[in-house]
Formats: C-alpha cells, structure tokens, sequence
C-alpha cells in the first residue's frame, strides 16, 4: 500500500450504520472527530480522549472499541456502528417509539441523567450481551469498569443491562417453544 | 488532544514493515491496537514522522500451538486470547491474568505483542511471559532472532528490541502436566494499571515468582517448593531487593507488602492448582470468566 501522507485530504469508505459512505480524511485525524465532524453523527461523544472514558466507543466490524484510540483511516473498508444506528437495529417493534430494547431499559430504569456516557455504555453492552447472553451482575459490572458515568452510581445502568438480557433470554425461549 | 501529522502506511506484510524500519528506524513507529500507542500520540508524547498499521496485517494475525508453546503474532488482540477455549488448558496463567488488563473495550483492540513491546513495568502480559520463560520473536531486514523474556525487557518501557527490528510474534509454553499457576494484582480501580501484579508458576521441585509493578520492569526469581515461613522469608527479601520508590500513587513500603501478601497469595494459587491439574479430569473446559 502506498503511503498516505500527511496534510493531505484521502478518501475512505466505509458501511455506517448500514449505508455506504465515502468521506475524505487527514492520516491524522481519530475516528471520534471523523465521525462527528466529517459524517456528522455526534451522537458519538468525545470525553478523554486517551481510552480512559470510554464515552467514544463505537462498534467497529461488531466489535466494541474506543474511537478516540483509532485513526479514522483504519476504518477504510470497515462496517461502524454507532449509537445512531442502534435504535434501527434493534428497536421498532415495542412501546418505546424507535429505540431499541437497550435504550428503552436505560430509559425505564433512570439509567441516564446528563446521557454524556451512555451512547458509549449502549455501544459496549450491545457488542458484549451477544458475546455474553446470560450474564452475572458481576460480570456487568466488569464490562462496565471500561466506562465512567459520573451521575448515576452505575445501579440502574446494571439493573437495564440485566434487564434486557433477561428479556432477551425469555424471547428466546418463547420462539424455541413455538418451533 | 490531536496526533502531530504524520504519514501512515498500511502495512501486508512483515518484511514491508522492516524494510521500512530499515530505512527510517525510531522516525517509523509500528501502529498494532494503538491502545498505548494513539493515547500517547494524542497527548503528544511522541511525534513520529510516519505510522506503519500492522492491525489488518494477516500474517501476522496468526495464533498457533507448535513445539510446546503458543506462537502470537504481532496483530492478534488481547480479546482473541482471552475467548480462545482452549486457554485454559494451554495458558492458565494467561487465563487468570487477561481479565486484569484494561477494560473489555480496550482488550478488543490491544494486542499481546503490543503490549509486551510497550514494556509497561506493571503491565500482566510482561510479567506472564516472563513467568513463562517465553520468547521474543524479532524481525529486521538483515535477519531474525529470539530473545528470551529474561533479556528482552531491560529497563522502563526499555526493551532489546532494535530501532530496525519489528516484534514479530511472542511464544508463551504452554502449561505442562504437573504445573501449577497463580495470578494476584493490586491496582486502585479495576483495570487500572497494577499497583503491584505477581505471578507465580510451581511444579514438583520448583517455585518461580515474577513481580511486576515495583522494579523499572518485571523481575523473576526461582526457588525450592517453599512453605510457611520459608516462603514469608523468601517474599521478604524478594520484595526488599526490588528497591521500590516512594511514590504519589504508592509508598516503597506499600510496595512491599504487596509483594509479600500478593506472592503468598500467588503461591498459595500454584500450588493448589498444581495438584488440581494432576487429574485431567478435574480440568474444567469453557470461557473465561
């Protein structure tokens, strides 16, 4: 591969949120601001911006990572999902209008009051609850060690995290007793 | 916190990152989970003048069991270790010690070379591979060579590695019947950066403790099978010739009473677990928790 030099604009494409976008980019410039500034989706948030917060993660190839430790050309090829794109994957179907069956539970149980982490906590407990259907409120509590909140003591964000994997588990088994 | 520019080069192969390192050496930094790496970029504690991505790199994303030990290149995540299901037989100690790194997130993207390449005096997989007697993998455009964990790491985030060479890939053994392993990590926070981290290996005949987190990088000593207080001794003096510094986040003397309560506790973790190994059977299989 050539070698893509600095100063310059260089175009990447990418899947985002399902559809194909092409973007052009600095080498320099993180994923976190090329999201927001570039692709407009601020729903991303930046807080840190040395992996600490955890409040920039994004889901990149499914797997749920820090935005503001990548360069927005790794992401070249790549499928990201962010918290924009989360409602239609999963939501639609249930009370809550468009959100998805995490954000409604974060809804539910007060797990956000000022929201500046929780697109990141969504991004994580999505990638993780899939690796990890059934788990402890241990095990919670570990994945959610890689976020800091600084309003709600964490309580209710484990009670929605286990709440939906519950839910989850129980639709599960529904369908399986139909088959 | 924005990078200084640079120029960025993806790289496929191990030889095209060498030939680069070759022509541009300490000016070229190798780019793998960037989970150190871009943090410092981004306070700007390095400036370098081009990153070479190995991420995407498929050689060098290869993991495989050969001749008694567990080959990682230089690209493979932290994340693909940690849910291989078969670590728990191979790497015990990796399996205790990989839930100790970070956080979930930045496990997904950090990779085993990277870090052992950082060389972070308390980081867990130094102190692992160190424990292990494991081995460096080293690349340059004019040859490759090994060198042991004992040689490999030599100062703070000071390794033997050459301005030319890339670290290709690390060999951790793998646990042989009889072995035993512990794992203990004081930080203030979980996933914070250990405090004081130690890992202990025993077998029918011999005690091997390694202590990250007090010296300039990780340190290993062998011992008898040691007990009781022949062991409280021996902790004793290992943590003294540590010299612990006094500092913000922890006393010298904290430090040391880490590696006395920490390595009993390891040991302790060894031992039993060395009888429990004696019967495969007792092997319990599935993911880490």
């Amino acid at each position: 591969m050539n070698v893509l030099t600095r100063d310059r604009a260089h175009t990447l494409q990418l899947r985002l949120n399902g559809q194909p976008r092409r973007a052009t980019t600095e080498p320099r410039q993180l994923l976190s601001d090329f999201l927001r500034h570039e692709l407009g989706q601020t729903g991303t948030h930046v807080g840190c911006e040395h992996g600490v917060c955890g409040a920039c993660t994004v889901r990149v190839d499914g797997v749920a990572q820090r935005s503001c430790l990548m360069l927005a050309l790794q992401v070249d090829g790549c499928a990201v999902q962010t918290i924009e794109g989360l409602a239609a994957e999963t939501g639609g179907s249930n009370d809550s209008d468009t959100l998805g069956d995490l954000q409604a539970a974060f809804k539910r149980h007060h797990a956000l009051q000022c929201g500046f982490c929780s697109a990141g906590i969504l991004m994580s407990a999505d990638d993780w609850l899939q690796r990890v259907p059934q788990p402890s409120e241990a095990q919670v509590r570990e994945m959610l060690s890689g976020h800091l909140c600084r309003c709600t003591g964490y309580t209710p964000i484990v009670a929605a995290i286990l709440d939906v994997a519950r839910a989850r588990a129980a639709a599960q088994a529904a369908k399986a007793e139909h088959v | 916190m924005k990078p200084a520019a640079f120029d960025y080069q993806r790289i496929a192969s191990a030889d095209e990152a060498c030939a680069v390192l070759a022509q541009m050496g300490e000016d070229a930094r190798i780019l793998a989970g960037g989970q150190s790496l871009m943090a410092v970029l981004n306070m700007r504690l390095a400036q370098p003048q081009r990153l070479l991505d190995i991420s995407r790199c498929a050689p060098l994303q290869q993991l495989r069991a050969d001749q008694g030990a567990l080959q990682v290149g230089a690209a493979v995540t932290q994340a693909t270790l940690e849910w291989r299901p078969t670590l728990a037989q191979e790497l015990p100690l990796l399996q205790r010690a990989l839930p100790h790194i970070s956080h979930f997130q930045v496990r997904n993207r950090g990779t085993v070379a990277g870090s052992i390449a950082h060389a972070d005096p308390s980081a867990e997989l130094p102190l692992c591979l160190l424990a292990l007697r494991g081995e460096v993998l080293l690349k340059s455009a004019r040859a490759s060579r090994r060198v042991r964990a004992e040689d490999f790491f030599t100062g703070m985030l000071q390794t033997a590695r050459r301005a030319d060479e890339l670290v290709e890939a690390v060999r951790f053994p793998l646990a042989r019947p009889g072995q035993g392993f512990g794992f203990e990590e004081f930080s203030v926070r979980h996933g914070d950066f250990a405090v004081c981290d130690v890992a202990a290996v025993a077998d029918g005949e011999r005690l091997r403790i390694a202590v990250g987190g007090v010296a300039d990088r990780p340190v290993a000593r062998d011992f008898p099978l040691l007990q009781g207080d022949a062991l409280a001794d021996a902790l004793n003096d290992f943590a003294w010739q540590l010299q612990a510094r006094d500092e913000p986040q922890a006393s010298a003397a904290l430090r040391r009473q880490l590696v006395r309560q920490l390595g009993r506790r390891a040991v302790e973790q060894a031992l039993a677990d060395r009888s429990g190994r004696l019967h495969p059977a007792s092997i319990s299989a599935g993911l880490p928790a």
